[in-house]
């Protein structure tokens, strides 16, 4: 019953954000790049949260960063999803050779951090939104591909599926008649964890000025902007930690009830 | 033990080495010319030519990389591009604020982490583990920079009892001033290393609290210490060890960002300038010695988790 309460609470926060990224992209107080207002105004009527140090309102700037920090999350989630989840598959299926060859490979993957693999492709492609986000995807491919991997195989040990096997059916068959349906209450979950993972790792990249450019800039550029202001305009570099947070605990409430619905074993834990 | 240990080393030889083809490769896919770093606009092909052969950019692949494998053997990193300077010396002098970092926060955060996880587990219905849950589980969404830039912002700004970053000139030859400038990155990283630390204590020792062996033992008449200690300890140690490798590892790698939060001149920003400047002996030397000392912590952790767990020695498990 209490993990209920966290699932309804995780999918409230994560609602809320995703309702800000939508209203922006239809109506923002004022245009991304509008500078009319003054430089580091307090809260106030005309502007709700104040302005920035080049006079842009703050709200606004929140609001295209919810949207930016949903797209990065999406769009890594996606790409690591589809990358990952068809690597793991062929390591799970393949003979020892190249299952070894690539569980090898996957490994040093994932001991090269996300943000360092980041900060390699962004060097290469630019400092913009799509590299954030093949960046970022790519990164989370080598966890999802590792993690897929292991769960595929353990099904593929089934007997059922030797079964299946000798009946000479075609492996293409056997994924989505018996690997997929089996492992993705736990693909879901963890891709759920990823996304999280996914929006920190863009803030991070963009607060080392390395994210999609200003005026449509993420959350992590918003704090490393207003780190110089923080005694005269401290909304600025209070608001958007605060929005990140509640994006990230949401999906993390979202992803332990998911997990709870998904594997009720898990249940009596708590 | 032995034959498992000469195993693991061999492994451990065999990814480095992969590591370092996959880390040479992923650099030369790069685009940019990193001769042209080195010349002015305008410079005529000659010279550009000329560029790449002072840096060795224009011999084939397999050549530059045995010629790299060769200095990494000899314990050398090339020089820069750049500055020409020597790579490894400059690599050394960042380490010295890299790893003490590194460590410290590591250190606090495991003392913080496991007494408070543990109890969490024991006093799981009360509101102590109520509230250590709801506060790891803000922590692990706290992005590491914005902890550091609130920490700055009260201690430094405020109330003005610590520096808000840099690093002394002399580095740890005035060490009271490199201790008092280390204070705060090491909190800020210690702080978000605990939250999710905290969480795998607290599970592991779950799980152990949970176990019919711990029942019986107290059944059997064990004091709840006694029992934790000879029944407990060593069953939840397994996976916590594992996951403390892990996070000395990502923190380590981490540090580029908090560097940057406190102005250190540690290994993330040296390697932030080398990416910039498509400086490939800064790139692959930083991040060669970042592989290796993450691979060496895996390592370590495996053999703590062997040393621990003896079914993980015997293979019965």
């Amino acid at each position: 019953m209490r993990r209920r309460v966290f699932l309804v609470a995780g999918i409230v926060l994560v609602l809320l954000v995703v309702t800000v990224a939508l209203v922006s992209l239809f109506w923002t107080p004022f245009p991304a790049a509008d500078t009319t207002g003054g430089r580091l105004e307090g809260p106030g009527a005309h502007h709700l949260l104040g302005t920035d140090k080049l006079g842009r309102d703050l709200l606004t700037r929140l609001m295209i960063g919810a949207r930016i920090a949903m797209a990065v999350g999406a769009g890594a989630v996606a790409l690591g999803a589809l990358l990952g989840g068809l690597a793991g598959l062929l390591a799970a299926f393949a003979n020892r050779w190249l299952d070894d060859t690539l569980a090898a490979l996957l490994d040093i993957l994932i001991a090269f951090p996300t943000l360092l693999l980041a900060m390699l492709v962004v060097a290469a492609r630019g400092a913009s939104l799509g590299s954030a986000i093949v960046a970022i995807g790519l990164a989370m491919a080598a966890i999802v591909a590792r993690l897929t991997r292991v769960l595929a195989k353990r099904v593929l040990a089934m007997d059922y599926v030797t079964a299946a096997r000798t009946s000479g059916l075609s492996w293409p068959r056997i994924v989505t008649a018996h690997v997929l349906p089996n492992i993705w209450p736990t693909l879901v979950v963890n891709l759920a964890l990823q996304f999280g993972l996914a929006v920190l790792a863009e803030a991070s990249l963009s607060y080392l000025g390395l994210g999609p450019p200003p005026p449509n800039a993420s959350w992590g550029r918003l704090l490393q902007e207003a780190q110089s202001t923080v005694l005269t305009a401290p909304v600025g570099a209070i608001a958007p930690g605060v929005l990140l947070v509640v994006l990230v605990v949401g999906v993390n409430l979202l992803a332990d009830g998911l997990r709870d619905v998904a594997d009720p074993t898990r249940r009596r834990h708590r | 033990m032995t034959r498992y240990l000469v195993r693991r080393a061999a492994l451990l030889v065999g990814t480095l080495l992969l590591a370092s083809i996959v880390l040479f490769v992923l650099l030369r896919l790069l685009p940019g010319d990193p001769a042209n770093a080195l010349l002015s606009v305008g410079a005529t092909p000659d010279q550009v030519a000329a560029a790449r052969h002072q840096i060795g950019t224009d011999r084939p692949l397999p050549a530059q990389f045995g010629h790299w494998l060769g200095q990494l053997a000899t314990l050398h990193f090339g020089t820069s591009f750049v500055s020409s300077l020597p790579v490894g010396p400059e690599i050394v002098s960042r380490l010295a604020v890299t790893v003490p970092l590194t460590l410290a926060a590591f250190v606090l955060a495991v003392v913080v982490a496991v007494p408070v996880g543990f109890v969490a587990a024991h006093r799981s219905h009360t509101w102590y583990g109520a509230v250590v849950g709801v506060v790891s589980q803000l922590g692990i969404a706290v992005p590491a920079f914005w902890l550091g830039l609130l920490l700055v912002w009260v201690f430094a700004l405020h109330l003005r009892v610590l520096p808000a970053g840099g690093f002394p000139p002399y580095g740890w030859s005035t060490p009271g001033d490199a201790m008092r400038a280390l204070v705060l990155p090491v909190v800020t990283v210690a702080l978000v290393m605990a939250a999710s630390l905290i969480r795998y204590v607290r599970s592991a020792t779950l799980d152990v609290l949970g176990s019919d062996h711990l029942r019986t033992a107290r059944a059997l008449g064990s004091s709840f210490v006694g029992a934790m200690w000879r029944h407990g300890v060593r069953n939840a140690a397994v996976p916590v060890v594992s996951v403390l490798g892990i996070e000395l590892a990502t923190t380590f790698l981490g540090a580029v960002v908090i560097e940057s939060v406190f102005a250190l001149p540690g290994l993330g920003s040296m390697l932030v300038r080398g990416i910039a400047q498509h400086d490939y002996p800064v790139i692959q030397g930083v991040l060669f010695v970042s592989t290796f000392a993450v691979l060496i912590v895996g390592f370590l952790a495996d053999v703590a988790q062997r040393l621990i767990d003896p079914r993980l020695r015997t293979g019965r498990l």
